[in-house]
């Protein structure tokens, strides 16, 4: 297995009428070729717009990726000109987003949706790229193919619009594909039948995955690593089974305690993580989440805590000595 | 109706009609989006109601405040039954029922302050005035662990938490019995979902509330109810206890929805099987023939295709709607 994907202090910022909002401040993580990572965090701590970093999908303004590096396949995506990384999104890179009506186009057929990514990237011609489309239909599951092909994105279920993303995202082979909160938008039966297709296909393609999500239950089951994020960082990251055997970060801590768990016998009490979200423009000085943190100390108020490892694999962002 | 149970609906049924034409509308189908359900409520206890979106369950809870009026059947509150009533008595029984909403923003008014907010339903259902309404106000906020210097504040400048607090205060203002708790943590971050749980269950014990919770989150659902319902395209399927319900699930489709909810743990999720249900529900408006679980179900057998299941009771608090049980 090779390094796919090095990210490097990466920095996104948007500048706003209140003031500059530090979406991503300064994240740092390796992919492996045919790993899948779990981005996990809160609505606002930055894991979607790290995503999009990576493509450079940030609009601009009010978006700017203020510093860093991407490096795939030995490229630093953050240098290329902007008709060499539209060859790469699409084609090396995919993406799944959580709202398929959204990222769809409602006046094609899907036929010709997916047809474009064929004969753009691919180079087939209308022919091959109609019976290319229907065998993609076929491998993600949509029943009848050949006749919904030329079916409009409205005429399909959530679920099902969600199988033609996916069929989209994986025409062209992408070594790595970005899914941000594929299943939110849908039911529970049908977010383990496309979460089960995702794993499937993805490794027997041997693509690298990205999956970024709130739900800790998602994560579990279907990636070996995770980052964890709060505030613009990733404030702890390691193998999945360490994260959730021995995490570290009180936030992280906090996080799996405060969620109930249908293997575990009923709590009398929940256990929330106290305080509310913390506001992007005005972040305190030190750590991000010292407001809530039920140990902090002094320190934690006045310096930022560095990354600093927990063991070869696990890495932590906070001042506590670890536990022995 | 038995003393200690507070609201009863009796083989509730609301059809949308979907209708035709411009100028002579025509009713050419109808979505039974509940059809037929039958429940009730005890006195301080919390009914979980789940299924997937499209199943009825909001329709079923708006049904209950008469928010949406019944196509048939009855609801009995305390006894008094809320579909024969004039709009004038209805309004005094309302006192006594109260919702909360999934999207606090959406359910809020953004040009009313958090106090004018939590005041209105005070101001329309009790004589309260002046010092002493703000007063009260002051101290509603307070008990849903909001500041009371907040009460001048807009429901933008609050976090979603805090909304959430805002539009349980204003629930509670009227001292209701009965509140419907909508998907009341699905539009909230994790880590907050936890503390708005354990307020609702302080509030249920200091003021003996009763809840209709309805949620598609079944690990949450487990926690806080004590009876829970499972609904599918407009019927109950499966009603029963809460430590019966997670243990002793019949329904396939009860079953399933268990099993399809992940565990946040790795190590549990390596060696758990999961069954993964086929296809997708069908469109409410060209409802199977017989159970209408039965194109996805494991177990469908030919009974199941011609007939309806009945909502059977099995054990002391226990009813399945399944021909195999």
């Amino acid at each position: 297995m090779g390094l796919l994907l090095q990210v490097r202090d990466l920095r996104t910022y948007f500048y706003t009428e209140t003031g500059i909002v530090r979406a991503v401040d300064g994240i740092s993580y390796d992919l492996q070729e045919g790993e899948t990572l779990g981005l996990v965090g809160e609505s606002g701590c930055g894991k979607s717009v790290s995503a999009l970093s990576i493509v450079r999908l940030i609009p601009n303004p009010p978006g700017k990726i203020v510093s860093g590096e991407v490096l795939f396949e030995g490229r630093d995506l953050l240098k290329l000109t902007e008709d060499k990384i539209r060859d790469i999104r699409g084609d090396r890179i995919a993406m799944i987003f959580q709202e398929p009506m959204t990222s769809l186009n409602p006046v094609l057929t899907i036929g010709l949706q997916i047809g474009e990514v064929l004969e753009l990237h691919r180079h087939l011609n209308r022919k091959e790229s109609r019976s290319e489309v229907i065998r993609l239909l076929r491998m993600v599951g949509i029943p009848d193919a050949e006749r919904r092909i030329d079916d409009y994105p409205h005429q399909f279920s959530g679920g099902m619009r969600q199988r033609v993303m996916i069929a989209m995202a994986l025409s062209c082979n992408p070594k790595l594909l970005i899914a941000d909160e594929p299943t939110t938008a849908v039911d529970v039966t049908i977010q383990a039948q496309l979460l089960e297709m995702i794993k499937e296909l993805t490794s027997r393609l041997g693509t690298s995955v990205i999956l970024i999500t709130h739900n800790l239950g998602v994560v579990a089951r279907y990636v070996n690593r995770m980052a964890v994020m709060y505030a613009g960082r990733i404030i702890e990251w390691g193998p999945a089974q360490e994260l959730y055997r021995n995490p570290q970060h009180p936030y992280t801590i906090g996080l799996l305690a405060s969620v109930p768990r249908l293997d575990q016998p009923r709590k009398a009490r929940l256990v929330p993580i106290e305080g509310q979200p913390p506001d992007l423009v005005h972040l305190p000085q030190g750590c991000p989440f010292y407001p809530r943190c039920p140990r902090s100390m002094k320190q934690c108020a006045s310096e930022r805590p560095e990354p600093r490892l927990v063991d070869l694999d696990h890495m932590v962002s906070c001042w506590l000595p670890l536990d022995a | 109706m038995p003393e200690d149970v507070l609201i009863e609906a009796k083989n509730l049924a609301v059809h949308f009609p979907i209708t035709k034409g411009i100028l002579r509308q025509r009713k050419v189908a109808e979505i039974k989006a509940v059809d037929g359900v039958s429940f009730f409520i005890r006195k301080g206890e919390t009914l979980g109601l789940v299924g997937e979106s499209g199943c009825g369950k909001t329709t079923l809870g708006r049904c209950l405040m008469r928010l949406v009026q019944p196509t048939d059947g009855a609801i009995y509150f305390e006894d008094v039954d809320l579909c024969r009533l004039k709009k004038e008595e209805l309004r005094s029984v309302r006192q006594g029922m109260q919702m909360i909403f999934q999207d606090p923003f959406d359910s809020l008014d953004p040009r009313m302050t958090a106090e004018e907010i939590v005041a209105e339903p005070l101001k329309i259902h009790t004589p309260i005035r002046g010092k002493a309404l703000k007063e009260k106000v002051a101290e509603l906020l307070h008990l849903v662990g909001l500041d009371r210097s907040m009460a001048g504040r807009y429901p933008h400048e609050f976090s979603g938490g805090q909304r959430q607090r805002l539009g349980i205060a204003r629930a509670l203002s009227i001292r209701p019995k009965f509140i419907v708790c909508d998907e009341p943590i699905s539009a909230l971050d994790v880590s907050i979902q936890a503390q708005i749980i354990n307020l609702l269950e302080d509030l249920q014990t200091e003021f003996n509330l009763t809840y209709l919770f309805i949620a598609h989150d079944l690990a949450v659902v487990r926690h806080i109810s004590h009876r829970v319902a499972v609904m599918y395209l407009g019927k109950i399927v499966e009603i029963a206890g809460r430590d019966t319900l997670y243990r002793f699930a019949k329904h396939p489709y009860t079953i399933a929805l268990l099993s399809a909810v992940p565990i946040p743990d790795p190590a549990v999720e390596a060696t758990r099987d999961r069954i993964i249900l086929m296809g997708e529900p069908p469109s409410p408006i060209a409802l199977p023939k017989g159970c209408a679980f039965h194109p996805r179900c494991p177990y469908t057998r030919e009974q199941c295709q011609e007939e309806v299941p009945s909502l059977r009771q099995i054990a002391e608090d226990h009813w399945v709607a399944c021909h195999l049980v």
